[in-house]
């Protein structure tokens, strides 16, 4: 996975996701960054892995909003949002994501807006493999149009 | 005319098949294929207030228009991250 927005099912690798942000010529002052791990516990359950699925091009397509909507609100940030896909196992990275900014601020409140608005509008499902069962995970209706779930990722960012 | 239906996580699991091919009427709108489906898959009821729907990987909403040879899917609650 090279793009900077991307699915796919290889592992995820951080640290180039954090040097395709990075700006040539230094002018970035901070780079945070995000990585979402695969739980051995969830609601009471052992979970043994995940398996993810996604509407690969619907998917793409809401990063690339995702990433407008985080320039849009903090203009000086770079971001790299990427998701992993099949079956993940304990301990992997799922989700990963790095934020360029001239200042910290503006870096960590967008990595964390981004996972926030992956979670309430990214066309991706998890379906749990735990000890007794399987389950699939249903989180939140994907509407990108509503206004209160982008405040609500907003909020969460800057809090 | 013809449309293709995505399934998506457990919709797909309920009606065994990621990808079905419906014939539907001129001017019929999502909600119309959807109603459809719950005929055919009484489980989908379920799912009637928290899917999210989609044209040709686009989000769209359930009064949309669809045409010959699109593609339509229905997204239940997502849990990506």
């Amino acid at each position: 996975m090279s793009p900077l927005l991307a699915i796919g099912r290889e592992p995820l690798q951080l640290e180039r996701l954090v040097a395709a942000v990075a700006r040539e010529g230094g002018a970035d002052g901070a780079i945070a960054s995000f990585l979402g791990v695969v739980r051995n516990h969830n609601a009471g359950r052992r979970v043994r892995y995940l398996e993810y699925e996604a509407y690969e091009p619907l998917a793409v397509k809401v990063f690339e909003r995702i990433e407008a909507e985080t320039r849009d609100r903090w203009p000086g940030v770079r971001l790299a949002l990427q998701h992993r896909i099949g079956r993940l196992e304990i301990g992997e990275a799922s989700v990963a994501i790095a934020a360029a900014s001239p200042h910290r601020a503006e870096a960590f409140a967008a990595c964390r807006y981004a996972i926030e608005r992956v979670k309430q509008i990214a066309p991706i499902w998890k379906h749990e493999f735990f000890e007794g069962g399987d389950v699939w995970i249903e989180g939140a209706t994907a509407d990108p149009d509503d206004r209160a779930a982008r405040a609500e990722a907003e909020r969460v960012a800057c809090a | 005319m013809r449309v293709t239906v995505r399934l998506f996580a457990r919709l797909r699991d309920i009606a065994g098949a990621s990808e079905l091919a419906r014939e539907i009427a001129p001017g019929a709108t999502i909600g119309a294929v959807w109603r459809e489906l719950t005929r055919e898959f009484p489980d989908f009821e379920a799912y009637e207030r928290s899917i999210s729907t989609a044209v040709n990987a686009d989000y769209a909403r359930m009064d949309r228009e669809v045409r010959d040879g699109d593609e339509v899917a229905f997204l239940p609650p997502v849990s990506g991250g």
